[in-house]
C-alpha cells in the first residue's frame, strides 16, 4: 500500500498492536510463572523465587510421600485411556451417521451430543452423582469413566465430522460399484481419510478428561481419588508447592503429546477449523 | 477386487443403514446424559432432603430469597465480565494473526493453545501465585509506586476476572481464527484503497464479517466461565459466592439435595437463555455462529 501513514494508522497499530501483545502476555505468563515456581527454594510462593532447587519434584516423586498423587494421577490416567477409547468409538460411528445429513432428527441429535460443551458441567456433574446414587450403583472409576464419556465425546465428534465432510462421496461409490461391501468401503476408504480427524479429537478427548473437574466432583469416592480434585484440595488445605511440581510434570507430558499429535495430525490446525 | 469379495463376509453384507450408526451414542446419551438430567429435575421438587414429601418448597426457598437471586446475578455478571475481557484482548490478537507470516502464525498458534492443555487447575494454581501479596502483580504494583502496600487482588472480582480472561481465551481464539483465517485479505484492502483508515475498515469490514467466530467464542467462555468451579473457589475464595459453589455446598456439603437442585436446574436454564440470547444478537449483526470448535 503506497498510502500515506495517517494518525489513525499509527493509532490503530499502538492500539491493536498494544493489546495483542497483552494477550500474548497474558496468555503465556502464567505457565513460565508455574514452571519457575516449581523450581523454588523452601516453602514460600515468593516470585521470583529466592532459589532455585529440585526438592518439590524429588518430594512429588517419593512413593512414600507422594502416594496418595501417585494413585490420584493412576486413576486419572485409567479413566481418561478408557472414557477417551470409548468415546473415540461411539463418536466416530456417530458422526458416520449423523454427517451430510440436513434431516432434522440428524441435526437435533448433533446438537444433543454437543450439549455437554455448553450446558453447566456442574449441573451435569450433580445430575449424575443423585441418577447413579438412586439407582444403587456406589462410586467407582467405572462411573467416573461414563460421566467423561458424555463430556468428551463432542470433541471426537467434531473434528471427525469435520474430516468426514472433506470425503469425496464418489470415492464410496466407486468403491460399491466396484463391488466392496460396506465394512470394508469403511475400513479401506472412510477410515484412512478420517483417521487424522479421530486421532486429534482423541487427543482433545483425552486432555479434557484428564483435567475435568466437574464431573469428577461429584463421581470421585475416597477410593477412587482424581488428580485434578487432589490438587485442588492440595491448594485449599496449604499452599503445597508440589503443586507446582505436578503442574511441571503436565505441561512438560502435555507438550510432549502435543507436539507427537502435530507431527501425525496437524492438530492445532485442526483446532481452529 | 477378490480381497474385496473375501472380505465381504457377515460385516461386510450387513450394511447398516447410517442411522444405525449414531444408535450406541444416542442410547449412552439418554442412558447417561437426558436420564439424569430428567432426576434432577425430578429431585428439585421435593420439599425434603429424603425426598419423601414432593412439593415446590425448596423453589419457593430458593427463589424467595434475595441471597440467591444476588448469586444468580453475580454469576451470569462474571461470565459476561469475562467474555467482555477475553473479546477486548483476543479479538486485536486474532487480528496480528491473521496479517503474521505463516511462520509467526505457528508460533502464534502455539502461543494461544498451550494454556488449553494445560489443567485448569495449573492455571488457577498460575494465578495464586500472581495474584498473592507478595505475587508478581503486586511486586510490580509496588515497584512502580503505584500503591505503597500491595493490594488484595486474591478474593477480588477484578482478580478472578483476569484469571478467567487467560483461563477462558483459548476458547475465544479457536472459533474467532477459524472464521477470520478464511476471510479474503482483499476485501480488507479494497476497503483501505478506497480510503477508509484501518479503524473504519476494522469496524465496517473486517468485524461484521468475523461475527459469527466472535459469537461462537463468547458463547462458550461464557458457558465455561460461569460453571468453572475450581477457579471461582480458589481464587474468589469464600468472599465470592457463585452458584457451582452453592451446588457443591447443597450437595456434598450440607446433603440437601433438592435445593442443589434447585440451583443446578437455575445456573443450566440462566446460562441457556444467556446462550440463546448471545446466539441471537449474533445473528442480528451478522450471521449465525458456526459450529462449536474442535475444543471447548
Amino acid at each position: 500500500m503506497a498510502r500515506r501513514r495517517t494518525a489513525a494508522d499509527l493509532s490503530y497499530a499502538l492500539v491493536i498492536g498494544g493489546l495483542a501483545a497483552l494477550a500474548i502476555l497474558i496468555l503465556t505468563g502464567p505457565v513460565v510463572i508455574v514452571l519457575l515456581t516449581s523450581f523454588t527454594e523452601g516453602r514460600s510462593l515468593r516470585f521470583p523465587p529466592t532459589g532455585f532447587s529440585t526438592e518439590w519434584y524429588q518430594l512429588l516423586f517419593d512413593r512414600a510421600r507422594s502416594g496418595q498423587i501417585h494413585r490420584a494421577a493412576g486413576n486419572s490416567l485409567y479413566v481418561a485411556a478408557v472414557a477417551t477409547a470409548i468415546a473415540a468409538v461411539l463418536g466416530t460411528l456417530a458422526a458416520v451417521g449423523i454427517a451430510r445429513r440436513g434431516t432434522g432428527w440428524a441435526r437435533a441429535l448433533d446438537t444433543l451430543f454437543m450439549s455437554p460443551l455448553i450446558l453447566p458441567g456442574i449441573a451435569f456433574g450433580l445430575a449424575a452423582l443423585m441418577y447413579f446414587t438412586l439407582i444403587g450403583l456406589r462410586p467407582s472409576l467405572d462411573l467416573i469413566v461414563l460421566g467423561h464419556v458424555i463430556v468428551v465425546v463432542p470433541f471426537v465428534l467434531r473434528t471427525t465430522s469435520a474430516s468426514l465432510s472433506q470425503l469425496d462421496p464418489a470415492l464410496l461409490e466407486s468403491s460399491a460399484s466396484l463391488g466392496a461391501g460396506w465394512f470394508y468401503t469403511f475400513r479401506r476408504v472412510t477410515l484412512p481419510t478420517i483417521a487424522p480427524g479421530i486421532a486429534a479429537g482423541a487427543f482433545l478427548a483425552f486432555i479434557a478428561s484428564l483435567d475435568n473437574v466437574p464431573v469428577s466432583l461429584f463421581l470421585a469416592g475416597p477410593r477412587s481419588d482424581m488428580l485434578p480434585i487432589r490438587m485442588w484440595g492440595m491448594m485449599e488445605s496449604t499452599l503445597d508447592v508440589r503443586v507446582a511440581a505436578v503442574s511441571g510434570v503436565l505441561i512438560a507430558a502435555v507438550l510432549a503429546l502435543m507436539l507427537l499429535m502435530e507431527r501425525l495430525t496437524g492438530l492445532t490446525r485442526r483446532m481452529s477449523s | 477386487m477378490t480381497d474385496a469379495v473375501a472380505a465381504n463376509g457377515w460385516l461386510g453384507r450387513l450394511r447398516p443403514a447410517e442411522w444405525q450408526l449414531a444408535l450406541p451414542l444416542t442410547l449412552a446419551f439418554a442412558a447417561f446424559f437426558l436420564a439424569p438430567l430428567g432426576l434432577l429435575a425430578a429431585v428439585s421438587v421435593f420439599d425434603d432432603d429424603a425426598l419423601t414429601r414432593a412439593g415446590f418448597a425448596q423453589w419457593a426457598k430458593f427463589l424467595g430469597d434475595p441471597f440467591y437471586w444476588s448469586v444468580v446475578g453475580d454469576t451470569l455478571g462474571l461470565g459476561l465480565m469475562t467474555v467482555a475481557a477475553t473479546a477486548l484482548v483476543g479479538f486485536p490478537l486474532a487480528l496480528v494473526f491473521i496479517e503474521a507470516s505463516p511462520r509467526w502464525q505457528r508460533i502464534l498458534l502455539f502461543v494461544i493453545v498451550l494454556p488449553l492443555l494445560t489443567s485448569v487447575v495449573v492455571r488457577t494454581f498460575a494465578w495464586i501465585v500472581i495474584l498473592g501479596q507478595e505475587g508478581v502483580l503486586n511486586r510490580a504494583i509496588v515497584a512502580l509506586g503505584l500503591s505503597p502496600a500491595p493490594v488484595r487482588l486474591l478474593q477480588t472480582e477484578a482478580g478472578l476476572v483476569l484469571a478467567l480472561t487467560q483461563i477462558e481465551m483459548p476458547l475465544m481464539l479457536l472459533p474467532l481464527l477459524g472464521v477470520m483465517m478464511r476471510l479474503d485479505p482483499a476485501l480488507r484492502d479494497a476497503s483501505e484503497a478506497l480510503g477508509a483508515s484501518r479503524w473504519r475498515t476494522l469496524f465496517r469490514v473486517t468485524l461484521p464479517l468475523s461475527a459469527p467466530g466472535l459469537v461462537s467464542g463468547c458463547l462458550l467462555v461464557f458457558a465455561s466461565s460461569t460453571t468453572a468451579f475450581i477457579s471461582q473457589s480458589v481464587i474468589g475464595g469464600n468472599r465470592l459466592v457463585y452458584l457451582p459453589l452453592v451446588i457443591w455446598q447443597q450437595s456434598l456439603v450440607v446433603y440437601n439435595w433438592p435445593l442443589a437442585a434447585v440451583a443446578a436446574l437455575t445456573l443450566l436454564v440462566s446460562v441457556s437463555a444467556c446462550v440463546v440470547a448471545i446466539s441471537a444478537f449474533g445473528r442480528r449483526i451478522g450471521g449465525a455462529p458456526v459450529g462449536v470448535p474442535a475444543h471447548g
